[in-house]
């Protein structure tokens, strides 16, 4: 496997002493761990927004649609600055601004509250309208879910008429750790192929991998890079 | 959920076009919703391009009648097919870019059918929309329970900050509309076939229609049942004040015109403004009876006029209640 960052166990180097600072000693599953790299590969790489930028109408979205995918989500927010590292502490606490799932209005950098599944795509699809209609087009709006989050009827309205329209501002990430109950037979991309998107289903701990197919031009159709993880790890 | 209505692929089809089974009753419900359908049609139109801030998100309802809308700004006129989870989804993504979405279809589908992503896509975001929902508590009667929604206003009233505009005649639509539009908190609001005979319109305080003086009771009638509330009461020592707008309700109009006894009459569930009267009048004591549409599902057909029959909203059901009320 080919990453360009160091690593700490199963963790980017730069991001594990904030992740630990939020787990605070507390034993998380491993699909704690499974966004943490596509997470840092966007913010460290892929993303147009810093925390100057986080209310400039031409920066790029990112929205966490499985919001329960929060450790990872703050330790890399910390990492970078969009929130104080100080914040990481009693993470859920009666003090905190920082939930078991994110809040926008609470959290500097968070586009989206989430935590109900299958949210993210249709706000995603939404504001990428939204910019297209301002003539806002050079933002792009990523939008990360989970394979089982798939299973909410309402990503699939977002999925066909996303595909339908073209909107190629959009690019959804999905992990797949293989926790729908029912599974995906034929395989997730397939979903979003057949409604005319272009998908990559890439290693999610690659980051070379993750970068290419985050970045690879789709200018009139919206694209799905499937990120693969071990659900064992 | 079913369409009776043309979807935009088939722009050929007007929606004044009534379905062919429906009944002749529920063909005359039809000709009446379209009216009032019109207003916002024709005021939506205008307001699309004489603001850019403005986006209309609709689900194939209404689609062929915006068609000339969609012309001029397919940037800011989005049919998301049918689709409500997702017309929701996008009228949130919408307004967290700046835009103001007017969302609009069968309140059934509008409210109900989307309700988690009203409270999650705009509540939850600190976004904000403006609902137009069409066909009321039982505009389309013969279409059956699945195009019923007496239950919208208690729904949206459970979420917080929301308006509630109820106009009694299409000629108060369109000032509704541009006002609410122009604001920037979130609104709903519910057209009907039903009307009064005139336009009343104001800023959605108490209006005293009928003083029948001091210590009288009150009766405060909601959107298009003032005329019929009227007929109910005109021989009864009741003072009838009117509203279009029950959230937020004018609690200090009412607390200036009621005495001991208050009637609410609401042409959706009955009951869905006790609790703003009880708050309002908390420390007076006070009967209150809650006029409105039933819980029970009829699984009746027929017109309206059957329905406010069945449900005591016709004159008579009104008045029997009032009466009763009145002499325990």
């Amino acid at each position: 496997m080919t990453t360009t960052t160091a690593r700490v166990g199963r963790l980017p180097t730069p991001v594990a002493p904030y992740f630990d600072r939020v787990r605070a000693g507390r034993a998380f599953d491993a699909n704690v761990y499974s966004t943490v790299d596509v997470l840092w590969v966007l913010y460290d790489r892929v993303l147009r927004i810093s925390p100057e930028t986080v209310d400039e109408p031409d920066r790029d979205r990112f929205l966490l649609s499985k919001g329960h995918a929060v450790a990872g989500y703050y330790a890399v927010l910390a990492a970078k600055g969009f929130v104080p590292v100080d914040w990481l502490d009693d993470q859920g606490g009666p003090e905190s601004r920082l939930g078991d799932h994110p809040d926008r209005v609470l959290v500097p950098g968070v586009e989206i509250g989430s935590g109900s599944l299958g949210h993210g795509l249709g706000l995603g699809v939404g504001t990428a309208l939204g910019l297209r209609a301002q003539g806002l087009l050079t933002p792009r709006v990523y939008m990360l879910l989970g394979d089982a989050e798939l299973d909410e009827g309402s990503n699939h309205e977002a999925i066909a008429y996303a595909g339908a329209t073209g909107l190629g501002s959009l690019t959804a990430i999905v992990i797949d750790n293989a926790s729908a109950t029912h599974g995906w037979p034929g395989g997730i991309a397939s979903r979003f192929t057949v409604n005319g998107w272009t998908a990559d289903t890439v290693d999610g701990r690659d980051h070379e991998a993750l970068h290419t197919a985050l970045t690879r031009p789709h200018p009139d159709r919206p694209h799905v890079v499937v990120a693969v993880v071990n659900s064992e790890e | 959920m079913s369409t009776t209505t043309a979807p935009s692929s088939t722009s050929a089809q007007h929606p004044t076009t009534a379905p062919s089974s429906t009944t002749p009753a529920g063909r005359d419900a039809m000709v009446e919703e379209t009216i009032m359908r019109h207003a916002f049609v024709d005021t939506m139109t205008a307001i699309l391009a004489e603001d850019p801030r403005t986006a209309l998100v609709l689900a194939d309802i209404s689609a062929s009648a915006f068609h000339v809308a969609a012309d001029r700004h397919p940037d800011r006129v989005l049919n998301v097919g049918i689709r409500e989870q997702l017309m929701l989804g996008v009228a949130g993504g919408l307004a967290l870019t700046g835009l103001r979405p007017v969302v609009h279809s069968y309140a059934p589908f509008l409210v109900e059918r989307a309700y988690e992503q009203i409270k999650l896509d705009l509540d939850h975001q600190a976004a904000s929309a403006v609902l137009v929902g069409i066909g009321a508590s039982y505009d389309r009667a013969a279409a059956g329970r699945t195009h019923l929604s007496p239950a919208d206003v208690a729904l949206i009233d459970t979420l917080d900050g929301w308006t509630v505009h109820v106009p009694g005649h299409r000629d108060e639509v369109p000032d509704l509309l541009r006002s609410t539009v122009a604001g920037d908190s979130s609104a709903y609001l519910r057209l009907s076939a039903e009307s009064n005979d005139r336009p009343r319109g104001g800023d959605g305080t108490l209006q005293l229609v009928r003083d029948a003086g001091p210590g009288a009771a009150l009766l405060v009638a909601v959107g298009p049942l003032l005329d019929t509330a009227l007929a109910a009461v005109r021989e009864l020592p009741v003072s009838v004040a009117w509203t279009h707008r029950p959230r937020p309700f004018d609690t200090a109009g009412l607390r200036a015109l009621a005495g001991t006894e208050v009637i609410l009459v609401e042409p959706y569930l009955a009951g869905t403004s006790s609790r703003v009267v009880g708050a309002a009048l908390v420390d007076r004591p006070h009967r209150l009876l809650a006029l409105g549409v039933g819980r029970a599902e009829l699984r009746r057909y027929g017109s309206a006029e059957d329905h406010h029959r069945w449900h005591g909203l016709d004159a008579g059901g009104l008045r029997q209640s009032v009466t009763s009320f009145l002499t325990p």
